[in-house]
């Protein structure tokens, strides 16, 4: 516990701060005598680096070890990441047994075996696979270790499918993404220690709640200019601080703006890490096409205006390619829209998603559409605290949110009326409150819209 | 909300009517329905006011407590409930047929078919709203863990015979409403509201009165006119001419009829054991039970109207057809049922309190599953409602312009024809996304290729690739393969739904969850307060 709270973390250097936490959660790992360990990672602070580490160290002490993750691209990816640190590893890619079950480019790697088999995997330093698959393994003698990475987008209810296989666990994630949900309603266990729609880390703690808790304090993702408010929007009472300073990373173009919206706020964003494009207030459907065609201009003129990223990672500015940009939106119809709109300007290589799929990931520039914009109410679902963090933490350059005016009103409107569940802990801050704070700073940077 | 029902919604604003939202009814619907319009007592959760109960349209049996706070007039009309439920149930109960079950073989652990009793039906039991339900609930809750006398000799208050019986199966029905598609207990107005749309929010649509007034409005009034009406007008004495619902009761009734008559019924019942010879003792069992009555009719006065309301709701969704899945889900309510029943013949202790961990579990499971379950037949049922799920992109529907043969790789080359289909709709398709559509009842899949070129005019050519259900031989089976011109519908959603995983047994619950529960103890009834004592 008194390690999320380490007063002399401040005074170091970012590089000695992370160093410090990672070493004190690896020595809680391998040599520590809880069961559990429980990590808390804001975004961008090296979590997957951590997880990679720990596994090796954990293979290197001879202590065969599952990791679970949540998805098969964190798995896959994961796997690769291994493979770059240890080539050598010997390592099992447990998978299912659908048609194109993990990425190809496993095939190429000598150390991975992979199959659709847990029998097949005996043996190997680390078996990875996802939570959905490793509830269908049974085993005879569990494993001495296992690695719960995305464990706070883990539901309750699958760690209690897989919670026989291993005897101690690390568990890794980031408490401000979006809560896993069910699509049917779990009132009805609410309060309960291990209702099963809540997260796995809630259900883990509520039964051991003297387990050691750590905190990564450093982004490494996130520039100077998000970090501050992204801790304090979404982590109040577990602040981390950026990697980078002021003037670390830096966004060009080489072609000038043209006075249009997007080209204006395109400079603001490169200038200060936020730009609000801000659409005229009205009420609209999901798929709000003069928002869409707004979020699709302003990708277009990303690429079209030559941009280029400097940042502490190399001396030369990178081109800001495609590939380095990524847009994000609440709902799946909204991302076919943009998709849509998207192609027809000829744009087909930026990812677009909602903030379900874009958790983990990470971008040079980011173009939201805000979830409440040209929406007459705000239910639980647009107010959720972790959708925005999600939306407003991908980015190490800039984030760019395209919203109708007329937000903050219905902000006010639409106060949080969820009703109160007995013995539930309450999470701070609630997506109301996160949602004004993000707006207010946005708000220092909004251009207005006009083609 | 999703666009078509927004969309609906709109159109029964303008057109004052209530939309059709399904095309067929997407419950099943016993023949013999138990109506159940419970009142409960303001301020007081959990004491019955009275109800009213049966099968039969025309004559509902009238059940009054007419002092709601007095635990032994409680307990009788807890009684008198279980006397008209418990025979309903239990006619279902013994009507069986044979089937079979896959179960886990102790011994050797594999899965052996294991023949079983199926009730060959079930009953139903139909609450006029969702708060009905929740009263079902509630009843169960306080009514499972009471001793009987013989159960108990100690028990300081000892349940009449048969009433702990009729709590567990009204908490098994409370239990099992909360699974989507299922239909042992069910509230008119989710049912209506399925199948209609109004002009109104959904929470007025919890209103039966309202609901039935937007569907089929008198003549001459709109939907909204009557709505308005049924929500708020009232008589020269400041009454509702329709009563709520229940089971909460109009606070105006409340002050103004019932306290009133509870206060004389409290009064008669005073004087009565204060009466000193059998003379006068005639005379005031006289006035009390005028009270009695008085507050009999008081109570009859505002369920029935609420209870020709659900029969009329009945015949309004039994002149759809039944949809063909239905059936299905109304099985697996039998199954429920008949685990129910063997259960409690079994001699199990009655369902505890809270779920442990692995029960809970398994249940949240079940119940995503059926609602995948139940999105999916709805669809697969009715085309108004793949409608709204080609209007959300999630599938499409058109016909089939070319049919390409093409074989996949490997060795023994099996059939993967290319299959270009017209459509006028926009699903959300991405690289390799999966599609399925019905052969016969059984899903077959197809992945998606890439977009032909248009034609021209409006619409979009989609080019699949068919990927199973063709048979074992190098040609694909007869009919197995959309053939040019054929109307085909497929979706971006699956058809069936996959079991999940195992989870360990309660007594293997893992360290993370708590451990094992322990030992089922059976549990106490919640201890009297003050409060419960008159």
């Amino acid at each position: 516990m008194t390690a999320a709270l380490d007063p002399g973390a401040a005074a170091l250097d970012p590089g000695a701060a992370a160093a410090r936490a990672t070493d004190a959660i690896l020595a809680d790992t391998l040599h520590g005598t809880r069961r559990g360990v429980v990590v808390d990672s804001p975004p961008g602070a090296g979590k997957s680096t951590l997880v990679v580490r720990a596994a090796l160290e954990l293979a290197e002490a001879g202590r065969p070890l599952m990791v679970v993750a949540q998805t098969n691209a964190q798995v896959d990816d994961l796997v690769l990441r291994l493979a770059e640190k240890s080539p050598e590893l010997p390592v099992g890619r447990l998978h299912s047994s659908d048609a194109d079950p993990y990425d190809k480019a496993l095939d190429d790697l000598p150390n991975v075996r992979k199959s659709a088999k847990a029998a097949e995997l005996t043996g190997l330093s680390v078996v990875i696979s996802t939570a959905a698959k490793w509830a269908h393994v049974k085993v005879d003698e569990p494993w001495r270790h296992a690695i719960v990475d995305e464990a706070y987008q883990m539901r309750s209810d699958s760690l209690l499918a897989v919670a026989g296989l291993f005897e101690r666990a690390l568990f890794v994630g980031d408490p401000g993404q979006l809560d896993p949900f069910s699509i049917v309603g779990s009132e009805q266990w609410a309060g309960l220690s291990y209702d099963p729609s809540a997260s796995a880390v809630s259900t883990l703690l509520a039964h051991n709640p003297d387990l050691p808790q750590h905190r990564l304090p450093v982004s490494w993702r996130l520039p100077a200019s998000a970090a501050p408010l992204v801790s304090a929007a979404f982590y109040p009472y577990t602040p981390f601080r950026s990697g980078t300073d002021h003037g670390d990373r830096r966004l060009s173009f080489a072609v000038p703006s043209d006075g249009s919206g997007p080209d204006r706020v395109i400079d603001e964003a490169a200038e200060s890490g936020w730009g609000l494009l801000e659409l005229p207030a009205r009420h609209t459907p999901r798929t709000d096409p003069e928002a869409v065609r707004a979020v699709a201009t302003v990708v277009r003129r990303l690429l079209d205006r030559g941009g280029a990223a400097t940042s502490e990672r190399s001396p030369d500015p990178a081109p800001l390619t495609a590939d380095r940009i990524a847009v994000g939106t609440a709902h799946r119809d909204q991302a076919a829209a943009v998709r849509a709109a998207l192609a027809e300007l000829g744009v087909t290589d930026v990812t677009v998603d909602t903030a379900n799929r874009l958790q983990g990931r990470e971008y040079d520039v980011t173009v939201v559409l805000h979830p409440l914009s040209g929406r007459p109410d705000a239910t639980a679902f647009h107010l959720e605290t972790g959708r925005l963090c999600v939306l407003a933490s991908r980015h190490r350059h800039a984030c760019i949110v395209v919203c109708r005016a007329g937000v903050s009103e219905l902000l006010d409107d639409y106060p949080s009326t969820e009703p109160v569940q007995l013995g539930t802990v309450v999470k701070f801050p609630d997506g109301w409150e996160a949602n004004h704070a993000v707006l207010a700073r946005l708000a220092e940077h909004r251009v207005g819209w006009r083609p | 909300m999703s666009l078509i029902s927004t969309l609906a919604r709109l159109e029964a604003v303008s057109t004052g009517r209530a939309q059709p939202t399904a095309t067929v009814r997407h419950r099943h619907l016993s023949d013999r329905p138990l109506v159940f319009v419970p009142l409960t007592t303001a301020g007081e959760a959990g004491a019955p006011l009275g109800a009213l109960v049966g099968t039969d349209r025309d004559a509902p049996h009238l059940l009054v407590v007419p002092q709601p706070r007095d635990r032994d007039l409680r307990f009788a009309f807890l009684a008198e409930l279980a006397d008209l439920v418990l025979p309903y149930v239990d006619t279902y109960a013994a009507d069986v047929e044979a089937a079979e079950r896959n179960e886990t073989d102790p011994e050797t652990g594999k899965r052996v078919k294991v023949e079983v009793e199926l009730c060959a039906n079930a009953p139903q039991v139909i609450v006029p709203s969702r708060a009905g339900i929740d009263f079902v609930r509630l009843l169960g809750r306080s009514m499972r863990f009471r001793r009987t006398a013989e159960q108990d000799p100690e028990a300081p208050y000892p349940a009449p015979p048969r009433v702990p019986l009729l709590g567990r199966w009204l908490t098994h029905f409370g239990e099992r409403a909360r699974v989507p598609g299922s239909s042992l207990l069910l509230a008119m107005t989710d049912v209506l509201a399925r199948h209609w749309a109004t002009g109104q929010s959904t929470l007025e649509d919890q209103h039966l009165g309202a609901l039935l007034a937007w569907i089929d409005p008198p003549d001459g009034a709109t939907g909204a006119e009557a709505a308005l009406r049924a929500e708020l007008a009232r008589d020269a004495q400041g009454q509702l001419l329709c009563p709520a619902a229940g089971p909460a009761t109009d606070p105006a009734f409340d002050n103004k009829l019932l306290a009133p008559a509870i206060e004389r019924y409290d009064r008669a019942r005073t004087a009565l054991a204060a009466a000193e010879d059998g003379l006068e003792a005639d005379d005031r069992l006289g006035d009390l039970t005028a009270a009695e009555r008085e507050i009999r009719a008081l109570v009859e006065s505002r369920t029935r109207p609420t209870w020709d309301a659900v029969w009329r709701g009945l015949d309004l969704l039994r002149a759809l057809p039944e949809a063909a899945r239905a059936e299905e889900r109304w099985t697996r309510d039998r199954w429920s049922f008949t685990g129910h029943r063997d259960r409690v013949l079994a001699g199990e202790p009655p369902q505890p309190r809270r779920d442990d961990a692995v029960t809970a579990a398994n249940k949240l499971a079940a119940r995503e599953r059926e609602q995948a379950r139940l999105e999916a037949q709805e669809a697969l049922d009715d085309p108004l409602v793949m409608a709204g799920r080609r209007l959300a992109g999630e599938a499409f529907a058109g016909e089939v312009t070319e049919v390409v043969m093409a074989y996949s790789e490997g060795k023994r080359p099996s059939p993967r024809p290319l299959v270009t289909v017209r459509t006028d709709d926009r699903p959300q398709l991405g690289e390799r996304t999966k599609v399925f559509r019905s052969l016969g009842e059984k899903p077959q899949s197809a992945e998606f290729v890439g977009y032909g070129e248009a034609p021209g005019e409006d619409g979009a050519l989609i080019v699949l690739r068919v990927l199973d259900k063709m048979g074992r031989g190098k040609e694909p089976e007869e009919g197995s393969v959309p053939e040019k011109g054929d109307l085909v519908c497929f979706t971006l959603f699956e058809h069936e739904q996959r079991g999940g995983a195992k989870l360990p047994d309660p007594e293997q619950t893992p360290w993370t969850h708590g451990g094992p529960p322990g030992e089922q103890v059976s549990e106490a009834a919640d201890p009297m307060t003050e409060e419960d004592v008159l």
